[in-house]
């Protein structure tokens, strides 16, 4: 009988009329493809992407060089050197770089920090033109922060009652 | 002397009126298809290029004709250059029998059923020379492959042509579909079912298509025969892949489903309202869903194992064909109505 069966099934293409079928059905169904430069996903505000470093409200960066971000990053993409500052002798960075291709956006630095001045952006379409140029400075972190401070401050107020 | 002249040129404005719309046809069947299995897969295709993506297959032409012609180290210069010409004559060559509706057909010769044989047949020589010629180790594979898979599946096909012979006792294509002459149930897709099941699953096959797409096969071997051709090279390969897709399309319209005919012919009402599409629509309108069928199929199917094909080919399609051979001899010789009416002798 099931000799037959399969006799039957193989000679009348049964199992192949079925995923036939099936891509036929596929065929008149809504398309997901989301057209990226035109629509896009819905994002997290906990999304981690770009880094910045930020500034209190008055202009002050906030980064006291405590170096707690660079012992934590797991990918040792951070690098700080620190030292007094020249107008009023407080401590701060006189080097804060992020490599790039380094770091993996885990997160660490963002948690680790006391004054919350690193952070990751939700950005995440951005590109380098030249080699070393996926080093960021601390001019250019400082920048960034500069340019986003809205956005961050608004992602940090959402996620601050889970924290 | 001017006579032939004038001939040749006249000629030649024939065919030029059968290759470019073909060619055009294959550029916007590579589109139809990325369309397609892209539909069928929830994704929305190319659409980028012109409206709708309407322009895409313009500009993959145009990539490619723009790309450099790389011949690789220690291949056979002379025979690399001359596989995808001897991939594409064949199969653009094949179109000179086709009838395209009553009158219309380039060539109305008597063995216009052999010739399609043969030229469908000579397309391996430019896969196996290419993949020799290519001096690589997937080239190789792909063209061995490729060779033992036609010559398997050129008997499945040749055994359903000759029933489709014996039914039509013509090897005239114009004269095949004459003799089919009737509303949907006169054309021989009726008494010749199983063996339009191996004629078109054998058409498949010999295209290279999948789910028989072994000489390509690019999760084993890369790109098959044409992993060495880049630029017009690969091109012509396409192109010619594309054109015999066509043309297995257009000639199961004219063996099982009657041509250029219209399925209500005979039939009050219906023939009036659908008299005013001409021949040669109705024989695009027959191979276009042929066309889409090989898309279905190709979205739908994964590629067979190598020993898969060979037994399918070999202890499935072949024992099939003589069987109903014999069944379609007894059909004939009883007359069996609407088909073979006049010719029994029993």
């Amino acid at each position: 009988m099931s000799r037959m069966r399969r006799w039957f099934r193989s000679y009348f293409l049964t199992e192949l009329i079925r995923g036939l079928r099936i891509t036929w059905a596929h065929l008149r169904k809504r398309k997901v493809t989301v057209q990226y430069p035109e629509e896009k996903t819905p994002q997290s505000p906990r999304f981690r992407g770009l880094h910045a470093l930020r500034r209190y409200p008055n202009g002050e960066e906030r980064c006291i060089a405590c170096k707690l971000c660079e012992a934590v990053c797991p990918a040792a993409a951070i690098t700080i050197e620190a030292g007094p500052r020249e107008s009023d002798g407080t401590r701060r960075t006189t080097r804060y770089e992020i490599d790039m291709f380094k770091c993996i956006y885990c997160g660490f630095c963002e948690e680790s920090c006391p004054v919350d001045s690193i952070v990751e952006t939700r950005i995440f379409d951005y590109h380098f033109e030249k080699r070393g140029d996926n080093i960021l400075t601390k001019e250019q972190l400082l920048a960034i922060g500069d340019r986003y401070e809205a956005m961050i401050a608004e992602d940090r107020e959402k996620d601050a009652k889970y924290r | 002397m001017i006579d032939m002249i004038l001939d040749g040129l006249w000629i030649g404005f024939k065919i030029s009126l059968i290759l470019l719309p073909l060619i055009l046809a294959v550029a916007y069947t590579t589109f139809a298809e990325r369309k397609l299995i892209g539909y069928m897969q929830l994704r929305l295709g190319p659409n980028r290029v012109g409206p709708k993506g309407w322009l895409q297959p313009i500009a993959d032409v145009i990539k490619l004709l723009m790309k450099e012609i790389v011949i690789p180290s220690g291949a056979n210069k002379l025979l690399f250059l001359i596989a995808p010409v001897l991939f594409i004559a064949p199969s653009f060559a094949a179109w000179a029998v086709i009838p395209f509706n009553a009158e219309l057909v380039l060539a109305d010769i008597n063995v216009g059923l052999l010739y399609i044989l043969a030229m469908t047949s000579i397309a391996v020589y430019g896969v196996i020379i290419a993949g020799w010629a290519s001096n690589s180790k997937y080239a190789l594979l792909g063209s061995l492959r490729s060779a033992s898979q036609i010559v398997s599946y050129e008997i499945a096909m040749g055994f359903a042509l000759v029933a489709v012979l014996m039914a039509s006792g013509s090897m005239n294509l114009g004269e095949i579909v004459k003799a089919q002459e009737g509303p949907f149930w006169h054309w021989y897709w009726i008494p010749l079912l199983p063996i339009l099941a191996v004629y078109w699953i054998s058409g498949v096959a010999e295209t290279n298509r999948a789910p028989f797409d072994l000489p390509e096969g690019e999760s084993e071997i890369v790109a098959g025969f044409h992993v060495e051709y880049a630029g017009i090279g690969f091109a012509l390969f396409f192109l010619a892949e594309y054109a015999n897709m066509i043309l297995i399309s257009v000639l199961t319209a004219l063996f099982f489903f009657g041509g250029w005919l219209n399925p209500f012919m005979g039939i009050p009402y219906f023939e009036a309202a659908t008299d005013w599409i001409p021949g040669t629509a109705w024989l695009l309108i027959k191979a276009a869903w042929f066309l889409f069928m090989m898309i279905w199929l190709r979205a739908t199917f994964p590629r067979y194992r190598y020993d898969q094909v060979m037994r399918l080919g070999w202890k499935v399609f072949i024992p099939v064909t003589v069987v109903w051979l014999i069944v379609l001899t007894f059909m004939i010789k009883a007359g069996v109505g609407p088909w073979f009416t006049g010719r029994g002798v029993l």
